[in-house]
């Protein structure tokens, strides 16, 4: 039985314990890791809108990858982790790293400056990127816990995860709001997608039933903060 | 006037056989049809308006020469409604088949079987009657050029409707288009009767642009050289071109007809504070029924269909045949109470604006609405679907659900007996419409820059676009339109030989076609019977908003199709429910009235409020509550503003009498609390009618300069600013982003559901307003919003109207006025991201008592 005890920090973030290491739930949808000075964040799929364009014609504006990295940057700059760990799916297709404009690119290459980075491979990335700095893993383990792109089924103790896009549905009277969300039961971790065109996939579907075996708690990503909603709160699509 | 013999033997024959005269209005159509003019004919329902639009063509086709070779179209119809076009089809059998003419007249729609579509195709049908939808796709097919080389007559059914909106401006274009196929094309509008005539005929017509720019070229086309791509120097700016060179759309009046009868209902001297339902009425209601041969009962809302059906039911001891009939209903349901209505089975038919126009009733002897109607334009539609016989007088009784309601019917009554209609303003084609029939002409043939300038410009609404806009459009539709060059190589239109432009391949054609229309509507679910944890595919109820459902817990109850069901599930793009008669529905929200109050019916409100003379027309408790208004508080000057501040409760309230219709004081109040909140005042809420805003505070407001607090530049940056965070703009940027073609609904082999359009949207949104603000789209959707949700023309003449004439009643208590808006608190709820976050810290609450009980 994992314990499931939470505070907000004084930056908006939610203060948890995942299989007894000490993490911050960002408002951002990134994951700090304060003992090792380690930062994470999933799902970025740069790249997104220009995979529509070269698929399909279908002209979404160009800029995701610059929003997605003008809020990677930001959350850098706040915390300055000597490691930064993808959790996969980082382009939204194995072409995106090629389709990037030489300004993003120099981009995500001066993130590595002073400090280790960390590309674990995801089902729309799976070689992981060529070109850029870092290290490409299948999965890597840090401060006891293991991060991976897919979650396994069963129970995972310590695994850290993306790939489902977790997303938080809470009604109030008539009105109801849906964010991003991360989900945990304090032994395992789904964090939020992090980029700028991703959908999510409401935490009551069915694809997070195999997770876990409790109620988990679900973090919303609020203006600001956090806001941690009890399983109680949550409503389907 | 015309003789009778302007008509060729066969139809005045046919016309004395069936004892009937031709009417004037029709001779002076066939004269305008012989003169090759184009025509506009306003006339009111029953007038025999649509054999008028087609007896030119009649002739025209009962003369022609046989040919060995099969003519093309002759005479397109367009109308508003499917319904609509398959009814004409109908009615003109008779006419074609009494009087054995050799004319086929078929109709195609979205819901003309694949086969039938096939043959049109091979071999066009003499008349063939469609929508505006069906007509884009006409310009999008290869060889549409040839299959309309022979058309002679369009015929624009009513026009009325159909002008000033996104519909209107594709329509303008497909026909601007189909003018280039066959320049002999003739225009013919139908209309009902309109403020103001001239912009529809300025719609209809074909505004000539003026010669081509290229400056001191000679005959033969000097601008077609010059469209290999899109030109680097300024293009010059075209010279106004209203009334210079254009086509004149001649006039033709239908007589006026019996004038209706009007009533308003007094309700026995008690009228209701507040509401939106006519709920007190409806006993009467009943009784006017079963008095009736067969009522029209007019609602503004589907709810209030709904929630109207369910009382008149509880009534109806006499087992009366009452009928509901709104566009939510599955399609068939609908059918069923139309087919029963044609054989004069039904007694009553709720119903809401899906019956406005359109298909022929028959025997409705008396139109019923209920709820004050918002304008007098639409009355008058709604009074015309009674007695649709010229000569007599339509009847109709108005029902006032509340006080300022009874005030409003009778402004109506009044304006409809004077013949004051509601203008629209003039309109200016928009330019998501414009990238969408562009990508489509190019779906159909390749096309040059510089010609394809001059044939949009003869549409009506985009006769001033600048050549700098159409360039922006082209380069939206060619690459997105984006500052980042990035998708240069995914072009969706391509500048090919000699410069002309053309689709990127089959696979962009196949897509635009799946896509076109400017009709965006809510996502909607289906409404399924169905329950249990694995919820199968039942019975189809019909559809409903998703949104209805999106704060619908699994056991809630609600009325639809005039039962009480219990919701049960939502699954992808089915929401399941269960028959729950026993239950009392929880009440769904109502939304008072969609449509907003016309300005012409406001100001009459107010001047009879101001002119106690009026006041003895109105039932005894309304005249004792404007007493009592004027004894408590002030009753304004016609041309002033009251505004009232009082304590209630803990709270201090600031409440203001406009009568300037929901949308423009839900704007209103949006702004005033941001500048309320800079102030220092702490507004806590407010809420906005058809005739008044209520804002609250925990401070006392009386105090406030009322002249700054209404200055005139609230709609300049904090308007901006507002909008921007506003969830009225993320949502006309979605039907922007879709009638563009930015975000397509339907995709080869897949349907996206509305939740994800929705979703994505949003995101993109936001993603492209940092980083490109003044992207074309965005542009668009600011103008939508503007005009359509918020009104922001409306509230910048009603800012400039009250400036320094804002009468202020500083009180201690609740004044007689103020009630109605003080009983609408806690039906509203501010949408928006602050609400957001109020729910989410709701839920934390929630969790931490979870966690300690």
């Amino acid at each position: 039985m994992s314990s499931l005890s939470f505070k907000i920090s004084d930056c908006g973030g939610l203060k948890i314990e995942v299989f007894g290491t000490r993490a911050t739930l960002r408002h951002s949808g990134a994951l700090w890791l304060e003992g090792e000075r380690a930062m994470v964040v999933a799902d970025l799929h740069f790249e997104k809108g220009s995979s529509y364009a070269a698929r399909f014609g279908q002209m979404l504006p160009p800029y995701d990858t610059r929003e997605t990295l003008d809020r990677l940057e930001r959350e850098l700059a706040a915390l300055n982790p000597a490691t930064l760990i993808f959790l996969g799916d980082s382009f939204h297709d194995g072409a995106g790293e090629d389709r990037l404009p030489a300004d993003d690119r120099a981009r995500i290459a001066a993130l590595a400056r002073g400090r280790d980075l960390v590309w674990a491979v995801g089902n729309h990335d799976a070689d992981g990127p060529r070109a850029l700095p870092g290290a490409v893993v299948d999965e890597a383990a840090i401060a006891g816990l293991t991060f991976r792109h897919e979650p396994l089924p069963g129970a995972q103790p310590g695994e850290v995860a993306g790939h489902l896009h977790p997303a938080a549905r809470v009604t109030s009277g008539r009105a109801s709001v849906r964010r991003r969300c991360f989900v945990t039961d304090g032994s395992r971790l789904v964090l939020p997608a992090f980029g700028a065109f991703t959908g999510g996939l409401n935490i009551l579907d069915a694809a997070f039933a195999p997770l876990f075996g409790t109620p988990p708690l679900a973090a919303a990503l609020g203006r600001g903060r956090v806001h941690a909603v009890g399983w109680k709160s949550l409503r389907p699509d | 006037m015309l003789a009778a013999d302007a008509l060729p033997p066969r139809f005045s024959e046919w016309f004395a056989a069936r004892g009937w005269a031709p009417r004037a209005h029709q001779l002076a159509m066939v004269e305008k049809g012989r003169q090759g003019r184009d025509a506009l004919l306003i006339a009111p329902t029953g007038g025999g308006k649509t054999l008028a639009g087609f007896l030119p063509s009649l002739i025209e086709l009962s003369e022609r020469a046989p040919r060995n070779t099969p003519a093309g179209v002759h005479t397109l119809y367009v109308s508003p409604l499917k319904a609509l076009a398959v009814d004409i089809e109908r009615n003109l059998a008779t006419p074609i088949r009494e009087m054995g003419l050799k004319v086929v007249a078929e109709s195609r729609t979205g819901d003309t079987g694949e086969a039938r579509k096939a043959r049109q195709r091979l071999r066009p049908p003499d008349i063939l009657l469609t929508t505006p939808e069906q007509l884009a796709l006409f310009c999008a097919w290869e060889g549409a050029r040839e299959y309309f080389a022979d058309l002679s007559c369009v015929i624009v059914d009513e026009a009325h409707a159909m002008w000033p909106n996104k519909r209107g401006d594709l329509l303008a274009l497909g026909l601007a288009r189909l003018q280039r196929f066959s320049p002999k094309m003739r225009r013919v509008g139908l209309s009902a009767t309109v403020d103001d005539p001239d912009l529809v005929q300025r719609w209809l017509g074909v505004n000539e642009p003026p010669p081509p720019r290229g400056e001191g070229a000679g005959g033969g086309g000097p601008a077609r050289t010059a469209s290999d791509a899109l030109p680097a120097a300024p293009h010059p700016q075209p010279l106004p071109t209203r009334g210079r060179g254009s086509h004149e759309v001649d006039l033709v009046l239908g007589s006026g007809g019996a004038q209706p009868i009007v009533e308003v209902l007094v309700s026995g001297g008690k009228v209701p504070w507040a509401g939106h339902t006519a709920e007190h009425a409806m006993a009467e209601v009943y009784e006017i029924i079963k008095a009736s041969k067969t009522a029209l009962v007019f609602v503004n809302t589907r709810f209030q269909a709904e929630f109207a059906f369910q009382e008149l039911w509880k009534l109806n001891d006499d087992g009366l045949a009452i009928a509901l009939h709104h566009g939510s209903l599955a399609a068939e349901q609908r059918r069923k109470v139309e087919a029963a209505m044609a054989r004069g089975e039904i007694r009553a038919v709720v119903c809401t604006s899906t019956l406005d126009m359109g298909i022929d009733w028959g025997d409705v002897d008396l139109v019923i609405q209920l709820a004050a109607p918002k304008g007098a334009s639409r009355m008058v539609q709604r009074i015309g679907r009674a007695n649709h016989r010229l000569d007599e007088p339509s009847r109709a009784i108005l029902v006032p659900a509340s006080r300022f309601e009874m005030l409003e019917c009778r402004a109506a009554a009044d304006a409809i007996l004077g013949g004051h209609l509601d203008g629209e303003p003039a309109r200016t084609g928009a330019l998501d419409v414009l990238a969408q029939h562009l990508m489509g002409l190019a779906c159909s043939e390749p096309f040059a820059l510089t010609d394809l300038y001059d044939e949009i410009r003869a549409a009506g609404p985009y006769a001033d676009l600048a050549w700098e806009d159409f360039e922006t459009v082209v380069d939206f539709v060619s690459t997105g339109g984006y500052a980042l060059k990035s998708y240069d190589k995914f072009r969706r239109i391509v500048p090919g030989q000699g410069g002309l432009w053309r689709a990127r391949n089959a696979q962009t054609v196949l897509r635009h076609r799946m896509n076109v229309g400017t009709i965006v509507t809510a996502a909607m679910v289906n409404v399924r019977v169905g329950g249990g944890k694995r919820p199968m595919g039942g019975r189809k109820v019909g559809e409903a908003e998703e949104g209805f459902f999106e704060a619908m817990k699994p056991g809630d109850t609600f009325i639809f199709a005039g039962q009480v069901w219990r919701f049960n599930s939502l699954v992808g793009t089915d929401a399941f429910v269960s028959l729950a008669p026993d239950k009392d529905p929880m009440m769904p929200s109502w939304g008072g009235a969609k449509f907003p109050l016309s300005t012409y019916l406001a100001s009459r409100v107010r001047a009879m409020m101001h002119d106690e003379t009026e006041w003895a027309a109105l039932p005894a408790d309304v005249q004792e509550w404007l007493g009592y208004q004027k004894l408590r508080s002030i009753m304004p000057g016609e041309d002033e503003m009251l505004l009232e501040t009082f304590p209630h409760g803990k709270r201090h309230h600031l409440v203001f009498y406009s009568f300037e219709g929901r949308l423009a004081h839900t704007t209103l109040a949006m702004l005033l609390t941001r500048r309320l909140d800079r102030m220092g005042v702490g507004p806590l809420g407010f809420v906005a009618n058809d005739y008044a805003v209520n804002i609250w505070s925990l401070k006392s407001m009386a105090d406030l300069d009322l002249d700054a607090l209404f200055a005139q530049d609230m709609l300049g940056d904090d308007l901006e600013a507002w909008l921007n965070e506003s969830f009225l703009m993320k949502r006309a940027f979605k039907a922007c982003a879709l009638i563009s073609g930015l975000i397509e609904r339907r995709h080869p082999g897949e349907e996206k559901s509305g939740r994800q359009v929705t979703f994505s949207t949003d995101l993109i949104y936001d993603v492209l307003r940092r980083h490109q603000p003044d992207h074309l789209l965005l542009r668009c959707a600011r103008a939508d919003a503007a005009t359509g949700s918020l009104d922001v023309a409306r509230l910048g003449d009603m800012l400039a109207r009250i400036q320094g004439r804002i009468r202020h009643a500083a009180l201690d208590r609740v004044s007689p006025f103020a009630v109605p808006i003080m009983l609408e608190i806690g039906r509203e709820r501010a949408p928006g991201d602050a609400a957001g976050e109020m729910i989410l810290a709701e839920a934390e609450e929630d969790l931490i008592a979870e966690a300690m009980s």
